[in-house]
Parts: structure tokens; sequence; C-alpha cells
């Protein structure tokens, strides 16, 4: 009878256990990033029903199925990108798998996904941060000149070589986590992060007016009057 | 192929257990030594491994392992910077397959062709390597040994090789890689200016209002020359970059006029803009008067293929022996001419014309063509594999000296053609050594009596030694030993089963021929490895006291920093050694010694290695030279022979070009500096040639005199667009290119064994434009077959990739050697230079 209850007890501490840790994994953890079409996160783990079908029809494994004890919701597809990023298939073959839309069958142009935001975190051990011609992540881009391009800023110190920053840019960024996985450095400097918590937000009380006078073709308040400057007067256009 | 690379890798593992077994005291006596030591990094300079820009980094040393590196940051060609493969340079050396001991291949414990490989000692390696080529020497002569090198040997390599094969066996049949990559470059430098090497360096590039690039893909092939030319591009008002190419790459993103040509038609392009400059009356009348001449080339020349080929059957100069036997006419006959022949010649090239040909548009061309004709714009070109390899190469880089000429932009700060190179002393060993069929060191050649005759003053040979035959080239060579006339056949800092062109057509089959024999010294087991009878282990890089010389004429020094793994040995000890095993009377007949009777019975290492030059300085000037580095420095090669041999070596070779335009300085002094710029006279460096102030070959008065032709003039060539040999039709429907990618380079045998530099790009994908492959049913990702007339591969494809082929074309990279892009190439050559066209043949791409 004792063992009994004690065993009951035990279930119900079990049950608890698993309680709280399916809430807390609900936040997902930064580096798990869900497969393309997924829906928000609640949304999606509410449509979710574990069946494992994208995970089987990813031809590259990327995806995996969370188990438990992992911080991601316990059986629901994810994927780390330094470990095995997203290919970009033309086809889309895990969004077909879906049977429940809690990846969006509306998705059928890959480049249109987005799974995460590469931030190039760390500009301290990003080599082209000095001075350096990796660039790897850039290259290795699905979406190059687009998702990432090169800013060009001369190199102060060699004084004759120019540094080549990469630069994401997340109209165009999916997230496949290519860059990533493909930095030289121990630890990489680039890193897709889910878009909530890699992107930032600007206010709407401030315009970039060099964005505006190009949307709007000219200035927006029309020609303005300029006079010559006197002693100058040869130079004023 | 009898093993495979797993069996190998095995095998090898194996013999350097037993090696390391065999050695164990004086091993753990060394180690003990090296703890002692202590935990200190050593820091001496060397120059990157890698590709022909020729970046300075700082070795750091640590109880005998290189343990870190740094760019140099007082290095005037990178200050401190380093591309993604330099950044790896300290564990290239380190590739856990590294080969420890020679391997034979052996059935029932003797050499059979169809053996396993097995562990030997160096004693049975060269005895059976010895013996082979005795056999050959004897039956066949000197033209059935051979030897194939590269712009990776040091300089005192690419010599002792060249030595040994010129002098010693008396066979031309020595040529470098170089030949598939520099050979068109040389041959353009030598019609137009008699004398090879750019006129400029890399302080062009702070100097330039204006950069145009035919064809090569700096981004990423010279990146940190690239960000030089960005740098300009950025900071200089005005600065404009033009890009060509057969597709779009990396380097487009900087240029202002990006033109996307047919293949081939570079050659039009050019002839346009000589058209363009001479109809808008920007001609410098002046200088070309004074400077230049003009001549006519012949142009029925063929493309270098076998002499059987339809192709080759009816050209009247393609110098292949017509129905009579003798040879048809030289390809590079030339006529004189003169500004008005040239000016109706090129006056075909049209706007119109060349737009339809090219298919770049008109806008495009005109943009460029004014560039080149406006005097007030400085303009460097440059060019690397696109101009090189080409069936019409020699003639590609001639057509560029043409439009620098006729508007006089040469030989001045940040106005002149610059030839990029690929290997880091494709200059500096192959060309400067002339470790070619047809060459001897400084711009000398077997064909001419006198220069031979001068070769072997320096060499203290008999006259008469020196074959005055042009040997086999690369390509030749490939053929010779399909052919079984080419038996004997050793490779170092090479690997022609990956590189060279139709490997299953010709290389291959020539390998494996039971005629051959092959010797591939190489550190990792590559794939030409995998397909010789007989493997030596070598030392690599700092391994070995070596020298480079980069693209701009810059000479660059390093010390030994570590010994090689387990027997490995530098090929400079490889070269020596093997020369003791022949008697002189093994080499040479009766009457060639008679005329140097105090030969007799010596070994062509005392002919040629302890001749009282190469053995001049004694030891201790190991320790003079360079105990400001290093203390008590030594290195193994002077270890083994009891004489500084690489002063020795190098003190030889530069009698030949001081005095003589190709001054190098002293050996002592190169171990002291950052690498010079020759000509190198009374302590200065040469940074612009044939130019007056900058130049101590042009006398006052002269203003710019082209010394390396009699009459000081450079000479501006008439020469026309031809097709090339194959293009695509309704079987093959697509134009292949290859190429490189930034992270490996050339066959990946050093940085496919980078970890992070493989996870980066781990295999070579198939280039395509979305159009063709949605047209083929492809998807990105797909496994595809490309295939030719000659072979097929397997890859995956690509449509969103760093490279964006136009529609009709395709691009492969070829360092993936499990994907060897070049079963599929063909041997087609520049009839001129010989080397191989990479960038132009016909391919069909299929689902697998």
């Amino acid at each position: 009878m004792n063992s009994i209850a004690g065993a009951a007890g035990a279930g119900c501490l079990m049950a608890l256990g698993v309680g709280l840790y399916a809430r807390q994994a609900s936040a997902l953890p930064s580096q798990a990033l869900r497969p393309p079409g997924a829906r928000g996160e609640a949304q999606f783990l509410s449509a979710c029903i574990r069946c494992g079908l994208c995970v089987r029809d990813c031809p590259y494994n990327t995806l995996k199925l969370a188990t438990l004890g992992s911080s991601v919701a316990t059986g629901t597809p994810y994927f780390e990108a330094r470990a095995i990023p997203c290919e970009m298939c033309d086809d889309i073959p895990c969004v077909k798998a879906c049977p429940t839309g809690a990846l969006d069958r509306e998705l059928s142009d890959i480049s249109k996904a987005r799974m995460g935001l590469a931030v190039l975190t760390d500009h301290e051990t990003c080599l082209n941060f000095l001075g350096l011609r990796c660039d790897v992540c850039y290259r290795v881009c699905p979406v190059i000149d687009k998702a990432i391009t090169l800013e060009i800023v001369h190199n102060p110190r060699s004084d004759r070589h120019a540094m080549l920053l990469p630069t994401v840019h997340s109209d165009y960024c999916t997230g496949c986590g290519k860059c990533e996985k493909s930095c030289v450095l121990p630890v990489a400097a680039i890193k897709v992060y889910p878009i909530k918590l890699a992107k930032g937000k600007l206010p709407e009380h401030y315009r970039k007016g060099w964005e505006e006078k190009a949307k709007a073709g000219g200035s927006l308040i029309g020609d303005q009057i300029k006079l010559p400057v006197r002693g100058l007067e040869e130079t004023a256009p | 192929m009898t093993m495979n690379r797993r069996d190998f890798i095995k095998v090898n593992a194996i013999a350097a257990a037993a090696a390391s077994a065999g050695i164990s005291l004086p091993a753990i006596a060394t180690k003990a030594q090296e703890a002692a030591a202590s935990t200190d990094i050593r820091w001496d300079k060397a120059c990157c491994r890698f590709c022909g820009t020729g970046c300075s980094v700082l070795i750091g040393t640590q109880n005998g392992r290189v343990v870190a590196t740094q760019g140099d940051p007082d290095a005037p060609v990178n200050r401190g910077l380093n591309c993604i493969k330099g950044y790896f340079l300290s564990k290239i050396m380190y590739g856990g397959d590294r080969l420890t001991q020679p391997m034979l291949r052996k059935k029932n414990g003797v050499y059979d062709k169809n053996g396993e490989f097995t562990p030997v000692s160096w004693d049975e390696a060269f005895g059976v390597m010895a013996q082979k080529w005795k056999e050959t020497l004897k039956k066949d002569g000197p033209a059935g040994v051979g030897m194939f090198g590269s712009g990776q040997w040091t300089i005192w390599e690419g010599y002792a090789a060249s030595k040994l094969m010129k002098a010693g066996f008396r066979s031309n049949n020595i040529d470098p890689n170089a030949r598939h990559c520099m050979a068109s470059a040389v041959a353009g430098f030598m019609r137009t200016f008699g004398m090879d090497e750019p006129m400029g360096c890399y302080d062009d590039i702070e100097n330039a209002d204006n950069f145009v690039l035919w064809g090569p893909n700096m981004a990423e092939m010279h990146p940190i020359l690239w960000s030089r030319i960005t740098d300009r591009r950025l900071s200089h008002p005005n600065c404009e970059v033009h890009v060509l190419s057969t597709f779009e790459h990396r380097s487009f993103e900087l240029a202002d006029n990006g033109m996307i040509f047919v293949p081939q038609t570079d050659l039009a392009i050019m002839n346009y803009i000589c058209n363009h400059i001479i109809q808008s009356g920007k001609v410098d009348h002046d200088f070309i008067k004074k400077h230049a001449n003009f001549k006519i080339g012949e142009t029925d020349i063929g493309y270098g293929l076998r002499p059987n080929n339809p192709l080759e059957k009816d050209a009247q100069f393609n110098g292949y022996p017509g129905p009579d036997g003798k040879p048809k006419h030289n390809p590079n006959d030339a006529r004189d001419s003169n500004f008005e022949e040239f000016k109706k010649f090129v006056s075909e090239y049209t706007l119109e014309k060349t737009e339809k040909l090219s298919g770049v548009p008109a806008a495009n061309l005109k943009r460029l063509a004014e560039l080149y004709a406006d005097p007030k714009k400085k303009v460097v070109s440059y060019w690397t594999m696109g101009f090189n390899q080409h069936t019409r190469g020699s003639w590609a880089n001639n057509m560029i000296y043409n439009i620098h000429l006729l508007v006089g932009k040469i030989s001045e700060p940040g106005n002149g053609p610059f030839s990029l190179t690929g290997q880091p002393s494709a200059c500096g060993t192959a060309r400067e050594v002339g470790t070619f069929s047809h060459r001897l060191p400084a711009d000398l050649v077997v064909t001419n009596p006198e220069h031979r005759k001068h070769a072997e003053e320096i060499w203290q040979l008999p006259e008469g030694t020196i074959p005055d035959k042009i040997g086999l080239h690369a390509v030749a060579q490939s053929r010779a030993l399909k052919d079984g006339k080419l038996k004997c056949y050793w490779t170092q800092t090479t690997n022609n089963m990956q590189a060279g062109p139709n490997i299953n057509g010709e290389t291959y089959p020539g390998w494996r021929n039971p005629a051959t024999f092959i010797v591939v010294s190489d550190a990792y087991p590559t794939v030409s490895a995998m397909a010789a009878d007989l493997i030596l282990p070598a030392a690599m890089w700092v391994e070995k006291e070596g020298a480079y010389g980069n693209a701009e004429r810059r000479t660059q020094f390093w010390r030994q920093q570590v010994k090689a793994p387990g027997e490995a040995r530098s090929d400079l000890w490889q070269l020596m050694e093997f020369s003791k095993h022949f008697k002189i009377e093994d080499v040479w007949p009766a009457e060639l010694i008679a005329k140097k009777p105090q030969y007799k019975g010596k070994t062509l290492f005392d002919v040629l290695y302890k001749n009282g030059v190469v053995n001049k300085f004694p030891m201790a000037e190991l320790k003079t030279v360079n105990q400001h580095a290093i203390k008590d420095y030594r290195n193994d090669e002077s270890d083994a022979y009891g004489f500084y041999v690489q002063k020795g070596l190098f003190e030889e070779y530069a009698k030949f070009g001081r005095g003589h335009g190709h001054d190098l300085a002293p050996f002592d002094m190169y171990h002291k500096a950052r690498g010079l710029r020759w000509p190198v006279v009374d302590g200065k460096e040469t940074l612009w040639r044939y130019r007056e102030g900058y130049d101590p070959y042009v006398k006052k008065g002269e203003g710019i005199r082209f010394y390396g032709q009699k009459d000081g003039k450079a000479v501006i060539f008439a020469l026309p667009y031809q097709h090339p040999p194959e293009m695509p039709d309704k079987d093959f429907d697509l134009w292949l290119c290859t190429g490189r990618v930034l992270e490996h380079w050339h066959t990946g045998s050093m940085t496919q064994r980078v970890p992070e530099l493989h996870r980066a790009v781990p295999e070579a994908q198939v280039f395509m434009h979305p159009d063709d492959a949605k047209k083929r049913g492809l998807q990105r990702g797909m496994l595809v077959k490309v295939s030719s007339r000659r072979g097929e591969i397997k890859a995956r494809i690509e449509t969103r990739g760093r490279n964006k082929p136009p529609v009709g074309l395709v691009f492969v990279p070829f360092f993936d050697e499990a994907r060897l892009v070049n079963k599929l190439t063909l041997d087609a050559t520049c009839p001129i230079s010989k080397q191989t066209d990479f960038k132009k043949c016909a391919v069909k791409v299929t689902k697998v």
C-alpha cells in the first residue's frame, strides 16, 4: 500500500516536472530553428502533431525531432544551423509533408522562408572586421548579394586595403544557417537566431530622410531657393 | 588503381608506426631536448604557400612544430593581412594522412606495376628508380626519361631539377605545371618585349585611376590584392573598375562596367578597342614611332591537339610533321608590318560586329574602349587564366599589350598591363629558373647555341652537353607516356592527375601504361600519388629552407623552421640524392666525357652539385647568414651534404642573370629582407622596368627602352579572332569553364585537409543558370551528370551561388578529388605556348 502510494506520488511529481519542463521548452532556445514555413511559435506548437513527417522527408538530415530532455518541445522538428543548416530545397519537401499546416503550405518559394535571421554577433573575432579576406559566410549564402552583402570601408591600419564587411539584410535572409555552419572560427562569429530575438525595431517618430527622398523621387518639400556664396561664385552649382 | 584511399591511409599509418618504432631512440632523445627547450614561440618570416600574390607571414614555432602564424604587419604586399587560406597556413602540414615513408607497388616482395603499395626504404626506392632510369637511358636514350615539376618548387629545387635533367640526363623533357598556368603569359612577353615578366608591380594599384579585369576573379583568387584595388576604388575620385568574364563572379560586385562575353571573343573585343583608339585619333604616335614595331602573326596554327586530329591535318603553321616528314611552319612566325596595315587589319572589328560576336552591349564596349583611349586616365589591366588558358593565349597576351602600347600607357606608376600569377613561384622558379622544356635560367633557351654555351660554361660542362632540341611539354609528356615513348617519369610538387586536362583520355592511360614507371613526390596521397608506381614522401613549405618569387618580381626567402615527419625529405634532397646513383658513364656518351676527362668515374652528384661552386659555402655560413633569426641555425640538406646547399645553388644560378637585366641580390641579403624586386642593382630594387629613372638598364636620355628586343622596340601584333576548337553543339550543348574558389587552392591537397576550409566548401558544385536547370528538369542541390566527349562526373548543381553563369555555360571548380572535372576537359593548347585551355569545352548536363 505504502509502496503504491509512493509510486503514485512519484508519478505526480514526475508529471508536474514534465509540465514545468514543457512550459519552459515552449520558449524556444536561441540556437534551435524551426523548419521553413513554421508558424509563430505558439501557433506552431498547437498545430504540430509531432508526427515527424517533415523530418523524414528532409533530404539533408537537417531537421530532427526534439527528444525528451532537450530544451525544445519534445517531438517537434527543429534544426541547429551550426550542425546541419537548411539547404533551401526548391520544392520544400518538409512543408509538403506537413499534414496539419503547422508548416504553412502557402510557402512555395523557399527564398520567402524566414526560419531565423543571421546576425554577425561578434565584430571582434570576425576575420573580415580584422581586415582579412575570409568572407566565407558571404560566399556560401544562397541569397548572396541580397541577404548578405560586403560593405566596403577603408582599413585605416593597413592604409592600403579595404575591409569587406559582411552585412546581413533581413529583407532577404531566410535564416537557412549556411553562414553559421561555414564560419571558420572555433565558435561562429555569425549566428542565426529566431527573428524575434534578432531583430530590433524602429519607432514611427523618425524617418530616414534619404530613403523618403528616394521613394518620392525628389525632396519632399520641392525645390528651394539657393543663393550663391560670396567669394565662391565660380564654384557654386 | 589497386587500393582505395582508406586502405592507403591504413597502410601509411602502419608505415609511420614502423618508421617511428625503427628510430625510437633518437626520436625520444630529440623530444627530450625539445621539451627542455622552452614554451616560448619563436617567430620567423616566410611567404604564404599558396597563390602568386606573395603575402608575407610570420611563422610561430614551438618545440619543433608550427603552432601559429600571423600576417607580417610590416610586409609591403599584405601589411599583416591574409586571406582565409593564409589564415590556416599553420595547419597545412599536419593533415592526418601525411606521407612518411616511400611506398612502392609490389607483388611477392618485388616491384610490380599492378602490385600493392608497400613501404620501402629510401635505398630501395632509389635503387628501383635508378635501375628503371638506367635501363631506359640505355634503350631509349635521354628522350625516354622525363620530369614534371611546378611553380611550387623552391628556386633551388627547380634549379637542381633543371640541372639534373638538362645537364645530367641530357634531356629537355622537363616541364613545370606552370605550363598549364603561365606559358601563354611567357610567350606573350617574349613575343612582344623579348623578355619575360611584368614591367610593373603591385604599387601600380595605389597609382592607377582605373582597373580593367580581363577575366580574373581577383575577389576570390587574389583576395589581398583585391582588397587593395577595392580600397583604391573607394578612396580615389572617379576610379572605375571594368570587369570582363564569361560568367558573373565575385569581382563583378565592384564593377562599374561588368561585361559577360561569349567565350573566346575577348580577342575580338581587344581588336575593337585598338580600332576605336585609332578611329578616334587617340594613338600616341610619338610613342609608337619611337618604341614599337608592327608585325602580322601567322594564323593557320592549329590547336595543339594530336597531329592526327582533323583540326591539325590541314593547319599549315602548327609545327607538326607534314606529309614530307619535315615540320610544317612555326606557329610563332610573324612577318614585319606597319601602322597602316595594322589599322586596316583591326578596322573590321567595328562596334557593331564586336557586339554581335561577343554578346556585350555596345554601350559597355564603348565605355571600355574610351577608358583606354583617354590620355588623361591611367589604366592597369589584369589577367590570369582567362587569357593564359586559351587556345589563342599567346595572342591574347600580345593583344592586351597592343592596346597599352598604342596609347603609351605602360611602364609607369599606375599605367600598364599586369599578368597575375596563380602559383607562389610561377615567376621565381618556373620562369626565372627556366624549368620549361625549352628554357634555361634568365630567359635563355635551349635552341640558341650561344645560350647553351653560356649555360655549359657556368655549369662547367663539356660543350654539347645540353641538348638543342626542345623537350616534351606538359601535354606532350602525357601523350608520350600513353604512346610508350616516355618511360620514366618523376613529378614533384604537383598533382597532374587531377589538374591536367583530359585525364581519362591521355594522362591516366599513360601513367598506368605497363611500359612506364611513374614516381610521384608529394606530402599527401593525392590522386597523382595513388596513380603512381612509386611514392616519395616530401617535406613541404617551412620543413625546408626555401625561396619563392611572386608576380611582381619579388624574391622571398625563408629558413627551415621544423623537420618533416617520419622519413619525408625535401624535393631538393631527393633530387641530389638520386643523382648519386648515376656514374657519368651511365648518362653521357664517351665522346662527351672525353672533352672533360676529369669527370671520368664521377657521379652526377659530383659533377652537378659538388662542382666547386655549389659546394663553395661551408657549414659555418649557415650560422653567419642566419643567426640573427635562429641561433645555431641548420637545415637538413646542408646537414646531409656538409655544405650550405641552398646558398651554393642560388649563387651559381644568380650568375645567369646578374648584369643581364635579371639581377638577383646576394643570397644573404634575402634572408634579412621582406623580399626584393629584381633587377636588384647597386643595392636598389626595381619597381617599373623599361623606363628611365626607374630601371637601371635604361640609359639617361632614352626615356623608354624595351631592351629585351635588340632594337629596344616592343612589337604590336596584328592577330584575328578565331573560333575555339570545340564549341557547344546539339549533343553537348553547354560551355564548361573550370577554375578555383577562394577557400581551396588548386587541387585542394593542402586546403582540403584543413577541417575549417573543408567544412566551408566541402565539394565542388556545378554552377548553372536557373533557366538552364529548369529546361533540363533539374533543381538546385540535385546530383547531376556532367559529360563531355571524354568523360563524365557527378556533382550537385548550384543555381544561387557565388558564380552566376549566363544561359549556356556551366562553371565547375577543380579542387575536389572526388569530382575530377578534368576528366571532361579537352587537351587542346595554344600552339605557340603549349598551354591548355581549361576554360572552354563542350559538355551536357543530365539527371542522374
